[in-house]
């Protein structure tokens, strides 16, 4: 069948092109875009492998809440990007040159032997129409990896209160309430009586 | 037919991109950032092509704790990258030696 390949190979250039604009382009925010698309791209692959709860999960978290956060960030600070890509230029060669090698290291491992070809990893045969990718994982998840779940949970409290944390300031004149001078208000602190002498009605 | 290679293949392919743009823009924390999402994509990709060939479904679990680990890494982050632009106007990497390390 071929159309599994052609949806590979069209799905798996597209992401490697906006891998390649992620670290190229000038402008942090069309990185970011590009960012997106590259994850739109890898969820597509994932789903061609039947992975579809981790596919929609990276759609969903990674492009819906990771990705905004990024634009969000980049959009908020004002940055100046001409003295950031001065060293672009300088260091291509360097980096190219490691790249090239990494990739031919692992490519060579890879190729080599046929060792991950379909004698040694046969191709496994499609799910049953009425399988739930979903619903193993989530049996997975909650019986072997139940304590791993929870620290997973964990560990996303400690980056909310982190982030907050870090971010919170406050502001030299800002019209904060204490509320504990609020509780231990007494009342003469605010009520005064004052004394004074009747006064005729005001017309009469 | 697509074998495990391919998809190996891919991923080695985003993992040397993301080492490729960790040096072009050693300057920019937020590219830097950027690259390390990618990186991990890039495992991501090799953890559920070996769960899918091997008919073993732990290696999505993995992938689901390494994206959850990756959503607070890129939160932290970010959160430091606001106070350190909040402080010193600038996010340049050569520019940040205070630690004079």
């Amino acid at each position: 069948m071929p159309i599994y390949e052609i949806v590979f190979y069209v799905f798996s250039l597209v992401m490697l092109g906006a891998a390649v604009m992620v670290i190229t382009v000038r402008n942090p925010v069309y990185a970011a875009l590009s960012l997106v698309l590259t994850f739109f791209s890898a969820s597509a692959i994932w789903m061609l492998l039947e992975v579809e709860f981790l596919a929609i999960i990276l759609i969903l978290v990674y492009v819906g809440a990771v990705m905004v956060l990024f634009l969000f960030v980049v959009m908020m600070l004002d940055i100046n990007v001409d003295p950031l890509k001065e060293g672009f230029i300088r260091y291509l060669p360097a980096g190219v040159v490691v790249a090239l090698l990494m990739a031919g290291e692992l490519l060579v491992v890879m190729w080599s032997k046929g060792r991950f070809e379909a004698g040694a990893y046969p191709i496994p045969a499609g799910n049953a129409a009425d399988y739930s990718n979903t619903k193993a994982v989530g049996e997975l998840l909650f019986t072997n990896y139940l304590l791993a779940f929870e620290v997973a949970g964990v560990v996303l409290l400690v980056a909310i209160i982190a982030a907050v944390a870090l971010t919170l300031r406050q502001r030299p004149g800002g019209h904060r309430q204490n509320p504990s001078l609020q509780v231990r208000v007494q009342r003469d602190e605010r009520v005064r009586l004052v004394k004074m002498k009747p006064e005729p009605r005001q017309g009469s | 037919m697509l074998t495990l290679t391919h998809f190996l293949t891919l991923g080695a392919l985003l993992f040397s991109l993301s080492v490729a743009g960790i040096f072009l823009n050693r300057k920019n924390v937020i590219i830097l950032l950027m690259c390390i999402e990618l990186m991990l994509l890039a495992v991501n990709m090799n953890f559920v092509a070996f769960s899918r060939f091997l008919g073993n479904l732990d290696g999505q679990v993995f992938v689901f704790f390494i994206l959850t680990v990756a959503a607070a890494e890129a939160a932290i982050g970010l959160a430091i990258l606001v106070v350190l632009f909040r402080n010193r106007q600038t996010i340049n990497v050569t520019e940040l030696d205070d630690l004079k390390g």
